[in-house]
């Protein structure tokens, strides 16, 4: 028999024993002799996280591939032995681990999906440079640099209508088009991996199960742009994709895709990795360069844009993980498969499945929540599917059949964000909810900005007012002008995002406000 | 007379004593001491060249440095979204009643670390536990060593 056992050892699954479950099932393959018939490797997310820990097996001759969740850690010698049972009984394709439960991959979760960003995560080791180099990683740098027409390569980006990924959607052709514009030979390529949005592990996903292509999509930036410096920017909070990163980066310089004279070429690309402290606002682009400098994340106002003056003076480029990430995929497609791309999300909160999913842009929240995340758990239905965390608003379910992309979600208040998609039942107050965030903003405002630092306090408090019932129409009213005072004059997207998650259940959900407005209080 | 950090060398080393590496070297210096103390951030300002305002200014600025020693256990409750509509405010406001102090054991909050489908869930001295009600994790928190 040969078939190889792939464990997900990303946070999720790690949170629920999956680095052990690899453990003793290498031990025990390794006890009993098996190594050539039977491989253990660990891997990064395999989508549905409640399922966790989970185990996916290959095996050869083609069987199809299974997906086994809710795997009990303790005994992999248990495992192995009634897998080698079921494979000399011929019943494989039958098989399930003892305790565990079998997930079908003809599931809507699986099956509308298009894997693009993820194509690799799960399948790959990513600690292995190796592994990631058969799976294709790094070919379309090798052809970039061969071709050596930096301006084609914009060209089919802007064509391709590739957007920022991280939550402002600007399109990515534009940008690199004025970095690549810009004189001189020092630029600088940062990737912004600040992924701070609560509810979201899109770019978590990406770093800790195929850092590779993050890599290589900067490398193809840093050479279409003229740059021959890149940081990562990375949260303190995602330790395990910082050690991936490093170990990614190390071995890409180790190979030669990372240094001078990359695979030959004239191109030189030095990544380092920046290690933030906990601070939302640094996702912001320019509070971002700030902190890599060595200073407190506090936004400027733009212009000059990064690309003019970025990091340290320097003309800079800076993407999100998702949308580096999209640069591989997008260049060995081509225009026309590649169509209008993907879209990441992270499923979580009242929903039966959660977990990270890649879906053809412009699949409707129904589509995402309903059929794919098998809607809320039982006895209640959904109420909300919030996106775009503290800068983002709530959709309410008669609009579930909204179309996700840039343009249909903001018609409806909300943005499409990063990809953070938490859905809420109807024991969910929304009030509680808008309260929830402005408290958010309020702590992790940077008080550079008068709207900011002090409009996110006054409307804290209103919304406190509001759910102890001592608030008053008027007070609602004075919420909703203040909303929209902090939303036009505040310096950054924080303060600019911070009333929107207000806007958007004052505008969907006026019923939960008035019902916390004492009656004797109205007119 | 000046405290020594000698185990502080290699990061500053490494940023050449720049300016610019000073979150990096914060970082290590709190992974090395547990806490940045006045006496440290004055040697990490000197060595970097910099005004120690701008290094104080800069420490406080970002919510992951400390500056009081840690106590032996840490369990932060996850305020993020996923976990704040599983009941993550109650779980914290409860917890909070506890004398967990006199355990030995540091409450605080994180927000989000991007594993939801446990939500709502603590982290208890780097390790993450999932789907936690109050009496769950007193009951694992009376587990830890004192």
């Amino acid at each position: 028999m040969k078939a190889c056992l792939r464990v997900c050892t990303a946070a999720s699954c790690r949170s629920r024993g999956g680095a052990s479950l690899q453990h003793s099932l290498s031990e025990a393959v390794a006890r009993a002799g098996l190594e050539h018939g039977l491989r253990v490797k660990g891997v990064g997310c395999l989508g549905p996280c409640s399922d966790g820990p989970l185990l996916a097996m290959d095996a050869d001759p083609k069987a199809q591939t299974q997906l086994y969740g809710s795997i009990p850690v303790a005994d992999g010698a248990q495992l192995v032995a009634s897998l080698m049972e079921a494979a000399a009984q011929h019943t494989l394709a039958h098989w399930c681990p003892a305790g565990g439960l079998r997930i079908d991959l003809n599931h809507p979760f699986f099956q509308l999906q298009r894997r693009l960003v993820l194509e690799h995560c799960g399948q790959i080791d990513p600690t292995s440079i190796e592994e990631a180099l058969a799976a294709g990683a790094y070919r379309q740098l090798e052809r970039v640099l061969q071709n050596n027409n930096p301006a084609a390569v914009i060209e089919q980006v802007r064509r391709s209508g590739l957007r920022g990924r991280g939550g402002a959607g600007y399109p990515t052709g534009l940008k690199w088009a004025a970095v690549a514009q810009m004189p001189g030979t020092e630029k600088v390529v940062v990737c912004n991996a600040d992924e701070g949005d609560p509810g979201a592990f899109m770019d978590r996903t990406v770093l800790e199960g195929d850092p590779h292509t993050v890599l290589e999509g900067m490398a193809i930036a840093a050479h279409t742009v003229g740059a021959s410096r890149g940081l990562i920017y990375v949260r303190a909070e995602y330790p395990l994709a910082i050690a991936r990163l490093r170990t990614a980066i190390a071995a890409a310089q180790g190979h030669g895709w990372l240094g001078t004279a990359i695979a030959g070429s004239r191109c030189n690309f030095d990544v380092e990795l920046r290690v933030g402290a906990g601070a939302y606002v640094c996702g912001e682009e320019t509070a971002l360069m700030q902190s890599i400098e060595g200073k407190r994340g506090m936004p400027r106002p733009r212009p000059p844009y990064p690309a003019e003056r970025g990091v340290f003076g320097l003309p800079t480029l800076i993407n999100n993980v998702e949308t580096f990430a999209n640069l591989p995929a997008l260049l060995r497609l081509g225009l026309e498969t590649y169509g209008r791309g993907t879209k990441v999300f992270s499923l979580t909160g009242h929903v039966r499945r959660s977990g990270v999913i890649e879906v053809p842009m412009g699949t409707s929240l129904r589509t995402v929540v309903e059929t794919m995340g098998g809607g809320t758990p039982a006895g209640r239905s959904i109420k909300a599917v919030q996106t775009g965390g503290p800068s983002g608003g709530c959709v309410p379910a008669h609009q579930l059949d909204t179309p996700v992309d840039y343009e249909s979600l903001q018609s409806l208040g909300t943005i499409m964000g990063s990809g953070g998609m938490v859905v809420m039942d109807d024991t969910t107050d929304m009030v509680d909810i808008a309260r929830f965030f402005m408290a958010f903003s309020r702590e992790e405002s940077c008080g550079k900005c008068v709207p900011c630092r002090a409009g996110t306090v006054q409307l804290d408090n209103l919304l406190e007012q509001i759910l102890d019932r001592r608030a008053t129409p008027e007070d609602l009213e004075q919420l909703e002008s203040l909303c929209r005072m902090v939303k036009d004059t505040s310096l950054c997207g924080l303060g600019q995002g911070a009333p929107r998650p207000v806007l958007s259940t004052l505008r969907h959900f006026r019923d939960d406000y008035l019902a916390l407005v004492p009656v004797e209080t109205r007119r | 007379m000046a405290e020594s950090y000698p185990e502080l060398e290699p990061v500053l080393q490494r940023h050449e004593h720049r300016a610019d590496g000073l979150i990096e070297v914060l970082n290590r210096a709190q992974e090395l001491y547990r806490h940045l103390t006045p006496p440290l951030l004055r040697h990490i300002a000197r060595q970097l060249h910099l005004p120690f305002s701008r290094v104080q200014g800069t420490a406080s600025f970002y919510h992951l440095f400390r500056f009081s020693p840690p106590a032996r256990h840490r369990c932060l409750v996850c305020t993020g979204t996923a976990c704040h509509v599983k009941g993550a405010a109650s779980l914290l406001a409860a917890l909070q009643r506890e004398p967990l102090n006199t355990w030995g054991i540091e409450l605080g909050s994180v927000r989000c670390i991007g594993t939801c489908s446990g939500a709502p869930l603590v982290v208890v001295d780097q390790q993450v536990w999932n789907q936690q009600s109050c009496a769950s994790v007193l009951s694992g928190l009376r587990e830890l060593r004192p």
